[in-house]
């Protein structure tokens, strides 16, 4: 798609530029959400066959990690709810 | 895996070498005298501290040079290590710690990330693997020069929730007792107009891939993420991810801004600059938008 075939959008642009969702410089101080960094650390990088870790790359650590991830965040969720009035 | 929750307790053992990425050799080593943060112009270079403070040094083999540092045996061997990768905090923990040693080199220079968990008993182990892998990471490092990785998630709203019955969502409709055909009569509606929603979603969420791979060097697409980890009953329904030359950033940015404005049927969000974790792998992912999302 080119800059020429996309018409011009009459939206009041302040609304998404208040919280600096699109600015590449406010991104970037985001902080990272967990997640999204497992989802490059676990499942991304170069695979080396480490003298250690050798066995550990046959493992689907993405698939340890989400499972790791989602019990701690029910657990979490739990002690909110048993801390409710 | 084991049943066991219990983290490995280091009593200090022997050191192994954790590796964090492999760059051009020279193009650190210059640096060697300590690896330093970058220069933020306050004058101070502290050291590069790596997993559990100890200090980042280099290995260097034939015209590589890999960013390590020293790792406790009795934590990070392959045993422990399986314990520990299933608990959480310790998983966060290292994986941070992990992706600030990438990202501060990656600042300096074009760097391989390695994945999280490569660790080698010596120097001279792995010496010979770089020598070995030598001419893959130099065509990795020809790649990935001058660029970075942005993530692009793209979410349904609630009300694309297909599992939620109207009733538990304080819809603010009441459902009076006994008109069973009624309510089922309505939730199917509601279920076709949520698939409508969906499915509608979904093909935007391609044709804004689509575009965005057409203004990056690469792309790819990560599973999207368990809807419970949002916390928001939001679904996700891309999540994708994009090599893209540094001097594009700001362009590419404007283009996901612009994508967000036309799709209002989705919600866009933009993560990054990310060292190039999802693009160094020899074969890329192979999620297509839309799997998974029906989980």
């Amino acid at each position: 798609m080119t800059e020429g075939t996309v018409p011009d959008l009459a939206i009041d642009e302040a609304d998404l530029a208040i919280d600096g969702a699109w600015d590449d410089q406010a991104v970037e101080r985001q902080p990272i959400a967990l997640v999204d960094l497992l989802d490059r650390v676990l499942a991304g990088g170069v695979v080396l066959a480490g003298e250690v870790t050798l066995a550990l790359a046959d493992v689907d650590m993405v698939t340890i990690s989400v499972r790791a991830l989602v019990t701690s965040v029910s657990a979490l969720a739990g002690q909110e709810q048993d801390r409710a009035p | 895996m084991s049943d066991q929750d219990v983290p490995a307790q280091p009593s200090p053992g022997p050191d192994a070498i954790w590796v964090y990425a492999v760059a051009r050799g020279g193009t650190l080593a210059e640096r060697e005298a300590g690896v330093s943060r970058p220069d933020d112009g306050s004058g101070t270079n502290e050291p590069l501290a790596g997993i559990a403070g100890r200090p980042v040094r280099l290995v260097t083999a034939t015209d590589l040079t890999a960013v390590v540092s020293p790792v406790d045996l009795a934590e990070f061997g392959e045993e422990p290590l399986r314990r520990n990768m299933e608990h959480l905090p310790w998983l966060e923990a290292v994986a941070r710690m992990h992706h600030d040693v990438v990202s501060a080199v990656a600042k300096m220079t074009a760097v391989v990330p390695m994945r999280l968990a490569t660790v080698y008993r010596t120097d001279l182990g792995l010496a010979r693997m770089l020598g070995q892998r030598r001419s893959d990471f130099l065509a990795v490092l020809g790649n990935i020069a001058g660029r970075s990785e942005w993530g692009v998630k793209a979410y349904v709203e609630a009300g694309g929730d297909l599992a939620t019955p109207p009733a538990d969502r304080g819809s603010g409709v009441a459902v009076t007792p006994g008109s069973g055909a009624a309510y089922l009569s309505k939730r199917r509606a509601e279920l076709t107009a949520a698939e409508g929603a969906r499915k509608a979603a979904v093909a935007s969420a391609k044709r804004v891939h689509a575009e965005l791979a057409g203004q990056a060097v690469a792309a790819a697409l990560h599973r999207p993420q368990d809807p419970r980890l949002s916390g928001t009953g939001s679904r996700m329904i891309m999540n994708a991810t994009y090599l893209v030359d540094d001097r594009d950033r700001v362009s590419f940015a404007a283009r996901v801004r612009r994508a967000a404005l036309m799709n209002p049927s989705m919600r866009l969000e933009l993560t990054g600059p990310w060292p190039p974790y999802s693009f160094v792998a020899p074969e890329p992912g192979a999620q297509t938008i839309g799997a998974g999302a029906s989980r």
